[in-house]
C-alpha cells in the first residue's frame, strides 16, 4: 500500500458489504439444502434440516435488511451512462484481457451495474416470496395459487443470484486489485486509471482543488 | 426390518429398495352409502392415538371444521339442491388420497421425508420431516396439515401399520354401514362398478368411480352419485393434478440450474486458467520510485582476520 493510493471504499462501505456476502453465504448455502436432493447434505453445517427450515428465512431477511445499505449508497453511482453501451459492446476485449478500445468508464462499469440492478430485483423477488412461502408464521394468509408461485419464484431469483454472484467473486479472483479494495478500501491510482479512468479523472480532479 | 417394497422416495435421484412385489391396494369409499356418523374420525383418533382439541362448531356438522394434524379425517358435509328441487344430503369422508403421483413426495426436499410403498400407499416419516411445509404446496387436496406442537406434516396413513400385517384400515374396520371397503385396487375397481350399476338403475344417471387420472389414480376412490360434478362434494377437485407451477419447481429446472451453477464456476476457472488474471503491469508499478525492502547498514559486530593483508 502506498501513500498515495486512492479510498475507494470507506469502512462502513466495506464492513456492510462484508456483512452482506457472509450472510449471501448462509443464506444460500442453506437454501441449496433446500434447492436440489443432492445439496441436502448442506443442512448439516446448520445442524440438520429442521435447523436449516428454521434459520434460512432469518438468515434472509438480515441479508435484506443489511442489503438496503448498500442499496443507498451505490444506488447513485450504478445509474447507467455515457460510455457504458460501448464498454457492453467491447464484452469480448474485456474478457481477453485487451485494452485497446475499450472507452473509459467511470466508478463502475456496466457489468457491475447490471450486478448491482440484477441484485436489487432478486432480492426483492427473495424477500417477498420469501415471506409467502415462509410456513410458520405468514403462508396462513396466502392462497395456495400464490404459494405455489412464490415458491417457483423464490428458487428461481436465487438460481439468478448465485449466478450472479459466482460471476461477481470471478471478477474479483480475475482483476487483481479488486479484492483488496473491498478489503482495505484503497487502490493503487495505476489501478485506478486502468480500470476506472473516467473515475479517477474525477478522483484527481478533486484532489487538486 | 428392512424396508423392500419403497417405489418412490422425496428428495431421492436413485432408485429406492423396491424388489419386493405387492399388490396395489385401495380404500373405496362410498358415498352414496355413508350416512355421517363419523365413526371412522372416531375409529382414526383412536387406532393412532390422535387426541384433537376440541374446537368450535361453525355451524355445520363437519366436526371439526377442517382436517388439523391430529384428525387425518373428516366427514365434510354438503347440502344440495338437485334440479328436482331436492335437497340431497352429500357426505364426504375426506383424507389424504394415496395418489399414484404423489405432489406431497414430488415437492419435499428432505430424503425420505416422503415414500411411497409399492401397495400404493404414501406415507410421512415425521422423523425426517424438517417442517418446511412443502408437501402442503404440493398437494392437490389441500391434505397435508403442520402441527402447531411438533412443526412436522401430518396426514392418513392408510393404516400402514395396520395393512402392512394383514388388517384393513382402523376406518374401514369400524363403518357401520359398509361404505368403506378396502383390498386390491382391482378389487375395489370391480366393486365400484357394482355400485355404480346399482346407482345408475336407482336413478342416479352419473353415478360414476372418482380415482382420477390427473395424478396417475389413487389409492382412496370414491363412488360418487355426481361423478360429473365432483366439485359438488365440498369441492373435490374436479381434475386434480400436481400444479404445472409445482411441476415446474420440482422438475427438470433443478438440475439444469444445478449444472447452470457448476458450469459458471467451471467457466470461470478455465477463463482463468486461458486467459489469466488482470494485474496493473509490473512497469506501471514501479513508476512510482519504491523503497528497498531491506536496507544496507554498516554491520554492528566488526570481525578482524589476520590472515588478511
Amino acid at each position: 500500500m502506498r501513500k498515495d493510493d486512492i479510498q475507494r471504499y470507506n469502512a462502513n462501505e466495506r464492513s456492510n458489504h462484508w456483512a452482506v456476502a457472509i450472510l449471501f453465504i448462509l443464506a444460500g448455502l442453506s437454501g441449496l439444502a433446500l434447492f436440489h436432493p443432492a445439496l441436502f447434505w448442506l443442512s448439516n453445517l446448520f445442524g440438520g434440516g429442521p435447523w436449516t427450515r428454521i434459520l434460512h428465512p432469518f438468515l434472509g431477511v438480515a441479508m435484506f435488511v443489511l442489503f438496503l445499505g448498500l442499496m443507498v449508497r451505490f444506488w447513485r453511482s450504478n445509474y447507467f451512462s455515457g460510455n457504458d453501451r460501448k464498454w457492453l459492446g467491447s464484452l469480448n476485449k474485456v474478457l481477453r484481457n485487451e485494452e485497446e478500445g475499450v472507452p473509459p468508464i467511470g466508478k463502475y462499469n456496466p457489468g457491475q451495474k447490471l450486478l448491482f440492478w440484477v441484485l436489487v430485483v432478486t432480492m426483492l423477488v427473495l424477500l417477498v416470496s420469501g415471506v409467502v412461502i415462509w410456513r410458520a408464521y405468514f403462508s396462513h394468509l396466502f392462497g395456495i395459487e400464490l404459494i405455489r408461485l412464490s415458491a417457483l419464484l423464490h428458487a428461481a431469483a436465487a438460481f439468478v443470484l448465485v449466478l450472479s454472484i459466482i460471476v461477481h467473486v470471478y471478477a474479483a479472483i480475475w482483476i487483481k486489485g479488486s479484492f483488496g479494495a473491498m478489503m482495505s478500501g484503497r487502490v493503487s491510482r495505476l489501478w485506478a486509471k486502468k480500470h476506472h479512468e473516467l473515475w479517477y479523472d474525477e478522483v484527481t480532479k478533486q484532489e487538486r482543488k | 426390518m428392512a424396508t423392500q417394497n419403497i417405489i418412490a422416495r422425496s428428495a431421492t435421484t436413485t432408485t429406492p429398495p423396491s424388489i419386493r412385489q405387492v399388490d396395489e391396494v385401495a380404500k373405496l369409499i362410498d358415498v352414496s352409502k355413508c350416512i355421517g356418523c363419523k365413526a371412522c374420525q372416531v375409529a382414526c383418533s383412536e387406532w393412532n392415538e390422535l387426541r384433537d382439541e376440541v374446537g368450535h362448531t361453525h355451524g355445520t356438522y363437519d366436526n371439526p371444521a377442517d382436517l388439523t394434524a391430529e384428525s387425518w379425517t373428516l366427514m365434510r358435509f354438503t347440502e344440495h339442491e338437485n334440479t328436482a328441487g331436492d335437497l340431497e344430503w352429500l357426505i364426504r369422508k375426506d383424507g389424504c388420497m394415496h395418489c399414484a403421483e404423489p405432489g406431497c413426495l414430488t415437492a419435499c426436499p428432505s430424503p425420505g421425508a416422503i415414500v411411497q410403498y409399492a401397495n400404493g400407499i404414501v406415507d410421512f416419516n415425521q422423523d425426517k420431516c424438517i417442517g418446511c411445509g412443502y408437501c402442503v404446496t404440493g398437494c392437490p387436496f389441500d391434505i397435508p396439515r403442520i402441527s402447531e406442537k411438533d412443526k412436522k406434516a401430518y396426514k392418513c396413513t392408510l393404516c400402514n401399520d395396520r395393512v402392512s400385517v394383514g388388517l384393513e384400515p382402523a376406518c374401514v374396520k369400524t363403518c357401520p354401514t359398509g361404505a368403506i371397503v378396502f383390498g386390491s385396487k382391482d378389487d375395489m375397481k370391480h366393486h365400484a362398478e357394482e355400485r355404480i350399476e346399482d346407482l345408475k338403475s336407482r336413478g342416479f344417471e352419473n353415478a360414476g368411480l372418482y380415482d382420477p387420472a390427473g395424478v396417475g389414480g389413487t389409492h382412496v376412490m370414491y363412488v360418487l352419485h355426481h361423478a360429473d360434478k365432483p366439485s359438488l362434494y365440498a369441492d373435490l377437485p374436479n381434475e386434480p393434478a400436481i400444479s404445472p407451477m409445482v411441476s415446474l419447481w420440482k422438475g427438470v429446472t433443478k438440475p439444469l440450474a444445478l449444472l447452470a451453477m457448476g458450469a459458471a464456476v467451471l467457466a470461470g476457472f478455465f477463463h482463468y486458467v486461458r486467459v489469466g488474471p488482470q494485474r496493473v503491469e509490473e512497469e506501471e508499478e514501479h513508476e512510482a520510485p519504491a523503497e528497498p525492502v531491506v536496507k544496507k547498514q554498516d554491520p554492528a559486530v566488526h570481525t578482524f582476520d589476520p590472515r588478511q593483508p
